[in-house]
């Protein structure tokens, strides 16, 4: 197939054939992560750059390991140690960025809609690894190939995704992709983190964490984003822990063969106690280990389809 | 207008990897380390068949794997096709002595990649290579061991191996 992107941006300007095709490639890069030499030769000769204005540890280092995997060169620039802090705007750091000729940039920043506007002034590759609270489509992508990793298909299953949906990028992008590959997504969390219109988007939402975890095949937690939230919008930890906290029991009353998911960081004993984190159902760790894959696999693509969107 | 002429039909292929099959076991005194690899997808379905034919000759079913060698290609960029494979590979290459089985030879490029690609995986004793059809205009100095048919052809032709649905080898063509 031909893959004619050579940005990527967010979920929303794939179909949901391109987004099965990711998926495939993602498949066959996962197979030399489990190789004694965990290397090939297809991005040889090419420069990454990881531009990351916002703290990430987990996304960033996984972006470098994807690039090193496929012999890419990648330089890790962070926001604390660019001239940002100095005043240069973005555009300015990233035309000196490119004066140096990487072939791709990832990037993460605060700013929504900031992955896009370097797009449009850079003649390298951008890859989105998270803008402020609009999308995280590497995220998503990885989040839906360990679905379809444990349940074997997407179309037809219930995900719930629960916590503060007002400022999570993942979910965004999460509702647009399992959407676009036919599952029923449901979101639950406090009032204050719902944001009017959430369905609009494509998703259910539910009147209380019960109707959510009903029968779900998939279970996605997420963090209370403090650092994106301008006020404290629940009372407390602890009443949010007793609401909108997954533990065994209420776990129980998702389907017995339901997976738990997390995008990571975890606080454990807020969103999700430490007995489900560690429990049998969870894939969090499985979700680590794909998102090098798939990360591969954007790298990859973004690479051979360079050319083919320029035509 | 193009013309398609058949160089080899079914039975001809099947006496080609028959013969193949014979000379693999002579030049290796036998199936002892070895291993058949069917690079995608044509390979896959000679190199079953070079596994079948030598159970059958020998006895003996020796290990069978496949190789995708779309990541250790040489042209990412200028490509219309991006679609990527599975490399399956079941068994420690250390020491093994590797039949790699392509259905056409060219310029030698794909033969390179499998070859980087295997030594990626494990360091084989030896690497030999199996082919149905050697066309010539190699662009490498690589020099199949074991050969179906040679069959000179101008750059501007094609050579198209045809497999039933059970991805048995049904004819050779040559397309002008």
């Amino acid at each position: 197939m031909q893959f004619q992107h050579r940005h990527i941006l967010g979920i929303k300007q794939f179909s949901a054939e391109e987004l099965n095709f990711i998926l495939e490639t993602s498949a066959s890069f996962k197979e030399i992560n489990t190789r004694d030499i965990k290397k090939v030769p297809t991005l040889r000769g090419k420069t990454i750059i990881n531009l990351f204005f916002e703290a990430s540890t987990r996304t960033r280092t996984s972006f470098e390991i994807a690039g090193k995997r496929l012999s890419a060169d990648t330089v890790n620039i962070s926001g604390s140690s660019s001239s940002v802090v100095k005043g240069e705007t973005l555009e300015d750091t990233a035309r000196n960025i490119e004066a140096m000729h990487p072939n791709i940039i990832v990037m993460r920043h605060n700013a929504s809609g900031a992955a896009a506007y370097l797009a449009e002034r850079m003649g390298c590759s951008v890859i989105n690894a998270g803008d402020g609270t609009h999308e995280h489509p590497s995220q998503a992508l990885l989040d839906a190939f360990t679905i379809r990793q444990h349940k074997g298909k997407i179309s037809g299953l219930k995900v719930a995704i629960v916590g503060d949906i007002t400022h999570s990028r993942v979910v965004r992008s999460n509702i647009d992709c399992l959407n676009k590959l036919g599952a029923e997504v449901w979101i639950s969390g406090p009032k204050t983190m719902l944001p009017p219109g959430i369905e609009r988007l494509g998703c259910k939402v539910a009147a209380n964490l019960t109707e959510a975890l009903t029968e779900a095949d998939v279970v996605m937690m997420l963090r209370i984003q403090h650092e994106r939230q301008g006020k404290t919008l629940i009372p407390s930890l602890r009443e949010y822990s007793r609401y909108f906290g997954l533990n065994d029991k209420n776990l129980k009353l998702a389907k017995p063969d339901a997976i738990v998911m997390h995008p990571g960081p975890m606080n454990r004993g807020v969103e999700i106690s430490s007995v489900v984190a560690d429990g049998p159902q969870n894939v969090i760790l499985d979700q680590v280990e794909n998102g090098v894959a798939v990360r591969m696999a954007l790298l990859y693509l973004v690479s051979g389809g360079e050319k083919l969107a320029e035509n | 207008m193009t013309e398609t002429t058949e160089i080899l039909d079914s039975a001809s292929v099947q006496r080609a990897l028959t013969r193949i099959a014979h000379e693999i076991l002579e030049h290796n005194k036998g199936t002892e380390n070895l291993v058949v690899i069917g690079i995608r997808t044509g390979g896959i379905y000679l190199a079953a068949q070079l596994q079948q034919k030598i159970a059958e000759i020998e006895g003996v079913q020796v290990p069978l794997g496949t190789i995708d060698i779309t990541m250790y290609r040489d042209d990412l960029g200028s490509r219309n096709d991006l679609t990527m494979g599975q490399t399956d590979i079941r068994f420690p290459l250390g020491d093994r002595k590797v039949i790699l089985v392509d259905d056409v030879l060219f310029t030698g490029r794909t033969i390179r990649a499998a070859m980087d690609a295997l030594i990626d995986l494990g360091r084989p004793r030896n690497i030999q290579l199996a082919i149905l059809i050697d066309r010539g205009h190699r662009e490498l100095p690589i020099r199949p061991d074991f050969i179906g048919r040679n069959l000179p052809t101008a750059r501007s032709e094609q050579i198209e191996v045809k497999f039933s649905e059970q991805h048995v080898p049904v004819g050779v063509y040559l397309i002008k």
